[in-house]
């Protein structure tokens, strides 16, 4: 969904379970029915990283890796953008933002609540 | 019945290469030295060879293994998924070949050019065409690619809670720098390591830094499984199997097991504990040394608590006592282990519970050493085996 700037988690469309990464059935019940549910965009930082070495090309460092705990209950693995690494924490709150590179692919990262 | 694998088998055998950053040769030439060395280590000729076990990860197939050192024919082989989680699965497959008859003399060995070939880290590329690949894609496009970064989203976590400090983290690698000051095979021989300088090393994945990475390496190390009883008439004292598990749990990913309640422990560890003690009929009071995984500082931390040595959260204290230390209650990869030997996947962690075993490692406590524990990859599904005299 991010290439619609939107921040999509799967759903089980038979227990309506929320799941993160997507996978074909739902653990919970044995559906192979699913479907995507929009998310707010909005969680807190559970953790994070600061990769600085090695410097890969195409990715800005120092780069600010967070697992964010989303509003609807999943996690998800992402970028903390606009920030500098003196400034995450633990338990911040986030936002997600769509960033497209320059190959027009779009992905969902997150910047501080009180940023955005 | 279900066969019980306590002292069924042993280790009657290890064998190894030099490790180096550049070995010159082909991983298959260091996966027939080692083969070769482990089959001197027991006297064995390689033609009683019938079972060969190594990783997924692992560039040398079982059958050109064979061919290379003059195997018999082999009644057994398999591999082992799960990168350093195969460490103790591989001697857990060679157990149970041995306790149930498939197999006589089995060689569980891994053989990398880690430095000077395929280093770990250089992401994935081409068609997602694998659930595994599927799984590195949610973490490689946003740049985490080297192991260290998964591995730090935990470890910071772990640390945040129970206030482990970046001093804590260097006392592991101290304490495993100074076992391999004496030990000429590490790469960490006859180089001291001080905590300014552990303190200021460069950072790579926060909170992890240099000193808390292990050693990219080139060199292969193989284990000789037998029959505890045809064992004893080998040449070498024997490290019997008193117990041997793999272990994957609810919510296991790849290292990237993020999606769990809690995040500050390590359930797989945990679950290869109880299952490797109860076999053994032992308890973490019994072990007397370990050979706790470990490609970074903070996994050998959070192992103190998984396998009962102390409560949750007290890992730190443990370290600060010194218990890892050569005189302490846990003597710890005494060799100088991932960090500080080589990285040969944990294979060489393996050989170091055997030495122990026997009494000949450059790192030997005085004590008596009746029970050492091993453990495979942290983050993985991993294993656990428990060697005892025989």
């Amino acid at each position: 969904m991010a290439n619609k700037d939107k921040l999509g988690i799967q759903r089980c469309t038979d227990c309506k379970a929320l799941r993160h990464p997507p996978r074909p059935m739902c653990g919970e019940c044995r559906s192979l029915e699913w479907d995507a549910v929009e998310a707010s965009g909005n969680g807190t930082i559970c953790s994070y990283t600061v990769l600085t070495h090695p410097r890969f090309p195409g990715y800005d460092y120092p780069l600010i890796i967070v697992l964010v705990d989303l509003a609807e209950g999943t996690r998800l693995t992402s970028q903390l953008v606009n920030c500098t690494p003196e400034e995450v924490d633990f338990e911040l709150p986030v936002v997600m933002t769509i960033q497209q590179d320059a190959d027009g692919f779009k992905l969902p990262v997150f910047q501080l609540a009180e940023r955005a | 019945m279900p066969v019980a694998l306590k002292n069924e088998a042993a280790v009657a055998g290890i064998g190894m290469t030099d490790f180096s950053k550049a070995s010159g040769v082909s991983e298959l030439s260091l996966a027939a030295q080692c083969v070769v060395a482990a089959c001197d280590d027991a006297g064995l000729q390689t033609s009683e060879i019938d079972g060969l076990v190594s990783y997924t990860l692992d560039s040398s197939d079982e059958i050109e293994v064979a061919r290379a050192v003059g195997a018999g024919d082999l009644s057994f082989f398999s591999k082992v998924n799960y990168g350093g989680g195969a460490a103790v699965g591989t001697i857990a497959q060679a157990a149970m070949a041995v306790a149930t008859g498939q197999a006589s003399t089995v060689v569980c060995y891994r053989a990398m050019n880690g430095r000077s070939g395929k280093r770990m880290g250089q992401g994935i590329s081409g068609d997602i065409i694998t659930s595994d690949l599927v799984h590195w894609s949610w973490y490689m496009t946003y740049g985490m690619l080297i192991p260290g970064s998964w591995i730090a989203i935990i470890a910071n976590k772990y640390m945040h809670r129970y206030g482990v400090t970046r001093e804590d983290l260097g006392r592991v690698a101290i304490s495993q720098r100074n076992h391999a000051l004496r030990n000429p095979r590490a790469w960490g021989y006859g180089k001291a390591l001080t905590m300014e300088q552990y303190l200021a090393s460069e950072p790579i994945a926060f909170p992890l830094c240099l000193y808390d990475f292990c050693q990219e390496t080139d060199g292969g190390v193989a284990i000789l499984v037998t029959s505890a009883e045809r064992a004893r008439d080998l040449r070498c004292k024997p490290a019997v199997i008193r117990g041997v598990t793999q272990a994957a749990t609810g919510g296991q990913e790849q290292m990237t097991s993020f999606y769990r309640d809690e995040l500050e422990s390590l359930p797989e560890m945990e679950m290869a504990a109880r299952r490797v003690y109860a076999q053994a009929g032992l308890g973490p009071d019994d072990i007397d040394a370990a050979c706790l995984y470990d490609a970074f500082t903070s996994e050998v931390i959070m192992q103190l608590e998984s396998f009962g040595f102390c409560d949750r959260g007290e890992g730190k204290e443990l370290v600060r006592e010194g218990a890892l230390d050569i005189g302490g209650r846990l003597p710890n990869n005494t060799h100088g282990g991932l960090i500080s030997e080589a990285y040969v996947h944990g294979m060489n962690n393996i050989a170091e519970g055997v030495r122990l075993i026997r009494g000949d490692s450059t790192g030997q406590p005085d004590k008596n050493v009746e029970h050492v524990l091993v453990s495979s990859g942290v983050g993985v599904p991993t294993g656990a085996i428990i060697l005892g005299k025989d």
